[in-house]
């Protein structure tokens, strides 16, 4: 069902005509969740209260078949190929295997990463590629993107792991100023494009205050990075291949709650997604609501639970996929269509990305806007450790957030 | 100083020294304290002399060494089994194995010394003053928690102890700053910097070691030394591995770190070092720890359960303070026995009083970001309109 409605809402029929259709043959819910029962492994239980199995295994934007996943246009290259079942971490592993063995110069390295790493993420290389390319490095983060950067000064690419993306911090002044800055500085003598900096992050419900932080923020504040942060295996694997092999440093963010959550149909072959290109999820016309990582997922739900209060509420679902450079033109001819601006992110509130996308927007759509646009945040407050569920911008407040856009 | 931390200090040097136990005639001769020989493969220094392997020691320090250490453990297996349970969430790195580094270095320092360590802190909080209670709550993230139930298992701290930090090596150089401000404050005291052989990699511990040294400052690093940083190996991860030379213009001294007596001595030699002005020193602490990393690392997939096995049956702190006890006649078996069983219904009971106490107040969640009163007066929330006025 969920494909069928994409489609016939990328074909411009709107979400709110097509469940008109389904409330004349009387059973919304009845089709909404008998397309769930697919997904739901225990079948036998009552519908959901809300009408809707909330969370990444339900959701409708994973590409649980060959024929949902290949229909991307993104795909083309592999539209004829063969698709496996991965989680986000082996998807991850597939794109790193594919970039050891396309580039002979590519090493990847960071703590713990030669047995498999702490997420699975590098699990088989060391033995495939061997230990002189896929090696542990010491309890040293500051040293580790140091490395990294003259690596990749040399031309080699440099795969590095920050175990944490709470532990790059110490490793911020080497990204900041020499890794970003380096060609501008040499006037374009040596540049640092080989290096791809992988790092989880997120929220992941007991992380507590070094184990949950989603840092893009402060690195999108540095002209000469790119930040991209992926939503789902089949995004991770094609955004991670194209990070690594972007000319320009990367810090690539993977939502660390994603890898064994969600479960898609990933082609095995080499195929790389745009970066500084947003994807649109659903197209609407009511509202426009931005986010990127596994918030997306929380908003998919809080749109849900907003169309049982407003019944026929039509939203573009944008993915922004890249924090830096990010998407201006989607984001901006989405809310010339709908006026109406919605971004939500696990981050605190004050100097979050929200905000920069809050202004441009605000800058370029002034006049079209018709409500103010909401920014739907974590609260100003280091990460906390019991009260995180108050902390994250869960499903409720984005749908609050989402009425709040809508009655203004 | 202010008067309620002066409070607080005499608080914790009371309650280090003023043993619960009452008044005991002991089994053996009427003498107050032993002589004990320490091994010959105690120590080894690097640019200092050897500490002295005769160790003199009242009775009732050894009884209250071994009752710390018996408690601490159990304290610890508690916790273990509240993570089991999925009481304790998040991360819990236990010290199972370490006991007799928290317990040798607490009985050679007063309440004035200060403490610093990383994330393995549970051990170091209860011997610094912090109740089994206050520690159990604090894992549980209750109101009862000694730091309010907001910081969880890597976050404790008393009076002078600065925590239980999450960042690894991070607490290094913070431990130096300590260190100078005893110094410029006119402290006869040191402060004990902890950090574990993976964290002896950091930059910044070497950055601490420069400023130490160049300002003679009375700073004591200490290596604990378990082995493995979280699954690495130490000469996997180390091109040095003899952590007590690293301190280079540094002096330094390895110590057998699972024996709790070998510790105090150490820790008392250090103390007296750099009290007496002759700069910071290294100590290295051989150590072990049988568990894993953390709770979420069964500890076996990178060392063999003979190792594990060979380490509890032969090194056990708690077995080897044990045999001394029993060897110079301090107590008897059943004394002993009285006090495992003392500890274990102390823990007992503070595990019910822990799980008791209620979660934190929501008003919690917006307090202490800042100083009170201090010109922030607000933290945003969702809308325009709404702040949470400090």
């Amino acid at each position: 069902m969920s494909t069928t409605l994409l489609r016939s809402t990328r074909l411009g029929s709107s979400l709110s005509s097509i469940s008109r259709t389904f409330l004349h043959q009387g059973a919304p819910v009845k089709h909404l969740h008998t397309s769930l029962k697919t997904h739901y492994a225990a079948s036998n239980s009552p519908p959901p209260a809300e009408g809707f199995l909330p969370g990444v295994a339900n959701s409708q934007l994973i590409k649980h078949t060959h024929h949902d996943a290949l229909r991307n246009p993104e795909l083309a290259g592999v539209a004829n190929g063969e698709t496996k079942k991965m989680n986000t971490f082996q998807a991850i592993n597939d794109a790193m295997r594919i970039a050891l063995a396309t580039d002979d110069t590519a090493c990847v390295f960071g703590e713990d990463v030669g047995f498999g790493g702490v997420f699975r993420c590098t699990m088989g290389l060391a033995e495939m590629f061997g230990r002189d390319r896929v090696f542990n490095t010491p309890l040293s983060e500051q040293g580790i993107a140091g490395f990294g950067i003259g690596m990749a000064a040399m031309g080699s690419t440099a795969i590095a792991e920050i175990q944490f993306a709470d532990y790059i911090f110490p490793a911020f002044d080497q990204i900041v100023n020499e890794a970003a800055k380096y060609r501008y500085r040499s006037g374009g003598e040596f540049n640092v494009g080989s290096l791809c900096i992988r790092t989880p992050c997120g929220a992941v419900g007991h992380g507590g205050h070094y184990h949950s932080q989603h840092p893009e923020a402060y690195f999108a504040h540095t002209p000469g990075l790119k930040v991209v942060v992926p939503r789902s295996p089949i995004q991770a694997k094609g955004l991670l291949l194209a990070s690594i092999r972007d000319r320009n440093p990367t810090i690539f963010m993977e939502p660390k709650i994603l890898y064994r959550a969600a479960v898609e149909m990933v082609p095995v072959g080499d195929y790389e997604l745009p970066l500084g290109k947003a994807e649109i999820l659903t197209q609407g016309k009511d509202l426009t609501i931005v986010g990127w990582g596994a918030q997306l997922y929380v908003l998919e739900n809080a749109i849900q639970l907003a169309q049982k209060k407003m019944p026929g509420l039509s939203v573009e679902l944008i993915d922004l996929r890249s924090i830096l450079p990010w998407d201006v033109e989607t984001v901006c001819n989405s809310v010339n269509k709908t006026g109406r601006l919605l971004i939500a992110h696990e981050a605190p509130k004050t100097q979050g990305f929200a905000a920069e996308i809050a202004s441009t927007v605000m800058e370029r759509c002034f006049l079209r806007l018709e409500a103010p646009i909401q920014r739907l945040t974590s609260y100003d407050t280091p990460f906390p450790l019991v009260f995180e569920k108050f902390h994250v911008p869960d499903m409720i407040r984005c749908a609050e957030g989402i009425e709040r856009a809508m009655k203004f | 100083m202010l008067s309620s931390q002066k409070i607080n200090l005499a608080k914790v040097a009371a309650k280090a020294f003023i043993t619960p136990l009452t008044v005991r005639t002991f089994a053996s001769s009427a003498a107050r304290s032993v002589n004990i020989n320490l091994h010959k493969g105690s120590f080894e220094s690097y640019n200092c002399d050897l500490p002295s392997l005769d160790v003199e020691i009242s009775k009732e320090e050894l009884v209250r060494m071994y009752r710390s250490m018996v408690t601490m453990r159990r304290m610890e297996m508690a916790s273990d089994g509240l993570y089991k349970a999925k009481l304790i969430r998040g991360f819990c790195h236990l010290c199972t194995g370490q006991e007799a580094v928290a317990v040798g270095m607490e009985t050679a320092l007063t309440a004035e010394d200060k403490i610093i360590t990383a994330y393995r802190c549970h051990g170091f909080t209860y011997m610094r003053g912090g109740s089994i209670t206050s520690i159990l709550a604090e894992l549980l993230g209750r109101k009862a928690g000694i730091s309010g139930g907001k910081g969880g298992s890597m976050h404790m701290f008393t009076p002078n102890f600065f925590g239980g930090n999450g960042i690894v090596g991070a607490q290094v150089p913070l431990g130096a700053g300590i260190a100078f401000a005893q110094k410029y404050l006119g402290h006869k005291a040191a402060t004990f910097s902890l950090y574990g052989d993976g964290a002896s990699n950091q930059g910044q511990v070497f950055e601490a070691y420069n400023m130490a040294k160049l300002w003679e400052l009375p700073a004591v690093f200490v290596c604990e030394n378990n082995r493995y940083g979280m699954g690495t190996a130490a000469n996997r991860s180390s091109a040095n591995t003899s952590y007590f030379k690293r301190g280079d213009y540094i002096p330094g001294l390895k110590v057998n770190g699972m024996d709790v007596l070998a510790v105090h001595q150490a820790v008392a030699y250090a103390k007296e070092w750099t009290v007496s002005g002759k700069g910071p020193l290294l100590l290295e602490m051989e150590t072990y720890r049988y568990g894993g990393h953390s709770m979420s690392d069964p500890g076996t997939t990178y060392r063999t359960r003979e190792e594990i096995q060979h380490m509890r049956s032969n090194n056990d702190p708690i077995t080897g303070l044990k045999q001394r006890l029993l060897e110079f006649n301090i107590i008897t078996e059943d004394e002993m026995k009285a006090i495992d069983k003392a500890a274990r219904v102390e823990v007992d009971q503070a595990v019910e009083e822990a799980k008791a106490s209620g979660e934190p107040d929501l008003s919690e969640f917006w307090t202490q970001i800042y100083q009170k009163d201090s010109g922030v007066p607000y933290v945003r929330g969702r809308e325009p309109e709404e702040f949470h006025r400090y």
